[in-house]
């Protein structure tokens, strides 16, 4: 089972001949991803990896019967790549590219809610179902197959508490990267509905930061439909006011927005907060 | 990026709101003769000004260079006024507040307005306040106008005034990439609705589109706006400690397990993806001219490997010395080689986290 990637994933790669396409397809492929296909326009009849490349995706789509979609492509045309990606029937789109302009983000969201497609990022590092399939840039080696779901905001952040799980002979059943951006695909709460439906995920850690509200949402929404244990490390405690804190979306602005906020929040709703981030492992070992 | 208000003020009147008719001065002496009033306005990027005194009037000649010689110059909470906006007096008969902003939670743009308007929009109550979200896709519509007119009270032929407002707004907000156009106070004068105040937050991520626009940068330090020019994110902190890591959400994490143990960070410096030598010794650089006393750098290595960016720390520091102790924390892939190039060059590298935040804050002289 896992969440949204898993054997059934027939992964399309949008920029797969750049520097990054490249590098990834190999390290997904090794994961065990089953990469079907690459689009670059004006490359098509190229390989890389041993994967054909399409000048369109509705080329790509049609030959290989591709259901899913990494989005490498410079932060000017993500847009564009994703609404190709779309049009041409994909449903889940992974956009890895930083730096996506904000009304770009929004409209391209709207339009995948209109489509019935779903987007993850942009700016985040993409999910993994160990053992089942990779579609992202997370490094293979810290994952181990098991029952935890992670869902974060983080990248390099993420790969640490995973790490530390694994380290405790914990595995994960899916993590997930939603991005820090203001507007993101998908959401904390998109994911805990996921991570509750899943059978195969017992435990949920969600790695949340400063900025926005989505933390408290996620409270709200914990403590009305999810039933399984729900662990959280919030960054950015001690981040001072109206600074932006590396990602566009962790900032704390007019008061809105604290790591203590979110924190509270979470904690009021029966979620373990742990102070920091290697401390999750303990707390689900505690329960275990 | 946000903008002074006399560059929102000319975004606004080239999208059609209507401003007051002003100009910019650096010098006293640049004032145009006028009649009747006018206001004198600090152009500082920090909110509250007219409370901290940067907003005056003057009715006569002497009377506007006196103020503008007090104001060029002044400080208000840490800027510095460089720059006045000179605008005729207007006759206000009610304040209002409208901002478009892109709203987190439905993904979507957001159009506020309050009949409260000329205080923050904080200090509102909730059911004083309008909210509709407005579809990216679909933009304002007639009915989101004719709710608004009637929730402020307004009568058909202010709504239909009000609407034109709110569409000249969507109309900034949208092809100027803002994260935030805000109007307060929006007044109505006998003329009709004007924005007598303008805040414009345009999307960083979004600049590329909008090269006309001139660099607002003072809301950055010096050193700051250096590691901005060098793509490299860095927040100034007021702690001792210079924190480095790799990826903002770590970065954070590293500064909140220092302040665990009684350290305080004096820097954010998020190294990223990278584990280009260039790059660490670009940010090793831009470190070495902070404030600090101790440099505590954090790597979790995965696609970014811990031993590449440990000689990119050697090489950055023998190219040039840095003047405070390095503790380093490294962990993950290529670890124990990473470690041993550190510790070849006399750096104490850690496994734990807190180990090494525990050696960083004593380091400092914290704690």
């Amino acid at each position: 089972m896992a969440v949204l990637v898993n054997k059934d994933t027939k992964l399309l790669v949008q920029g797969i001949t750049g520097h990054q396409g490249r590098y990834h397809t190999m390290a997904m492929k090794e994961f065990g991803t089953n990469v079907v296909a690459g689009v670059t326009p004006g490359k098509a009849g190229e390989t890389v990896e041993g994967v054909p490349v399409f000048n369109t995706v509705q080329d790509a789509v049609d030959s290989t019967g591709a259901n899913t979609s990494i989005v490498f492509v410079p932060a000017p045309f993500t847009m564009d790549a994703v609404l190709e990606a779309i049009d041409a029937g994909i449903e889940l789109v992974v956009t890895i590219t930083e730096h996506v302009p904000v009304h770009d983000a929004m409209k391209m969201v709207s339009y995948a809610k209109m489509k019935g497609a779903r987007i993850i990022g942009p700016n985040c590092p993409g999910l993994a179902s160990p053992g089942k399939a990779k579609v992202g840039i997370l490094p293979n080696m810290v994952f181990k197959e098991g029952n935890v779901g992670v869902v974060s905001k983080s990248g390099t952040l993420t790969y640490e508490i995973v790490n530390s799980l694994t380290e405790a002979g914990i595995g994960q059943s899916t993590t997930v990267g939603i991005g820090g951006d203001p507007v993101t695909g998908t959401s904390f709460i998109d994911m805990l509905e996921l991570f509750e439906k899943d059978p195969e995920t017992e435990r949920i850690v969600m790695v949340g930061e400063i900025g926005g509200t989505a933390e408290e949402e996620a409270a709200e929404y914990i403590k009305e439909h999810v039933t399984k244990p729900v662990y959280a490390y919030i960054a950015g405690r001690t981040a001072p006011p109206g600074k932006r804190m590396g990602h566009a979306g962790a900032i704390v602005s007019r008061g809105r927005g604290t790591a203590e906020s979110k924190i509270k929040a979470l904690r009021s709703v029966g979620v373990k907060v742990a102070k920091i981030p290697t401390e999750i492992a303990e707390l689900i070992k505690e329960d275990l | 990026m946000k903008l002074y208000e006399y560059m929102a003020k000319d975004i606004f009147r080239k999208h059609g709101i209507p401003v007051p008719e002003g100009y910019v001065i650096e010098r006293p002496d640049e004032i145009r003769p006028f009649e009747g009033e006018i206001v004198l306005k600090s152009q500082v990027l920090i909110g509250g000004r007219g409370k901290a005194g940067g907003i005056k009037f003057a009715s006569s000649m002497d009377e506007a260079k006196k103020v503008a010689e007090q104001l060029l110059g002044m400080d208000i909470k840490g800027y510095k006024v460089k720059k006045l906006l000179i605008e005729p007096k207007i006759k206000i008969l009610k304040e209002y507040y409208m901002s478009i902003i892109v709203d987190r939670s439905s993904r979507e743009a957001m159009l506020i307005a309050s009949a409260e308007g000329g205080v923050e929009i904080e200090s509102v109550p909730d059911e004083k306040i309008f909210k509709r979200t407005i579809n990216p896709l679909i933009g304002v519509q007639p009915n989101v106008v004719r709710a608004l007119g009637y929730f402020l009270g307004l009568d058909k032929e202010q709504t239909k005034g009000i609407g034109k407002f709110v569409y000249a707004l969507w109309d900034a907000f949208t092809k100027m990439d803002a994260d935030l156009a805000e109007i307060n106070p929006l007044v109505l004068t006998p003329e009709g609705f004007m924005a007598a105040d303008a805040k414009f937050i345009i999307n960083d991520d979004s600049m590329f589109r909008h090269r006309d626009i001139e660099l607002v940068e003072e809301e950055y330090t010096p050193l700051e706006r250096e590691a901005r020019e060098k793509g490299i994110a860095f927040v100034q902190l007021d702690g001792n400690i210079g924190v480095i890591a790799n990826g903002a959400g770590l970065t954070m994490a590293t500064l909140d397990v220092l302040s665990l143990y009684g350290g305080k960070a004096g820097t954010f410096l998020d190294l990223g993806g990278t584990d280009d030598p260039e790059k660490v010794s670009q940010a090793f650089g831009i470190i070495g001219e902070a404030p600090i006393d101790v440099v505590f750098l954090n790597i979790f290595g995965g696609i970014t490997k811990c031993d590449t960016v440990a000689k990119g720390v050697v090489q950055a520091i023998e190219k040039k010395p840095l003047k405070v102790p390095i503790v380093a924390r490294i962990k993950g892939v290529n670890e124990e080689e990473g470690k041993e190039i550190l510790k070849n060059a006399g750096i104490s590298a850690f496994s734990t986290l807190e180990d090494a935040a525990k050696e960083a804050v004593k380091q400092g002289g914290g704690a």
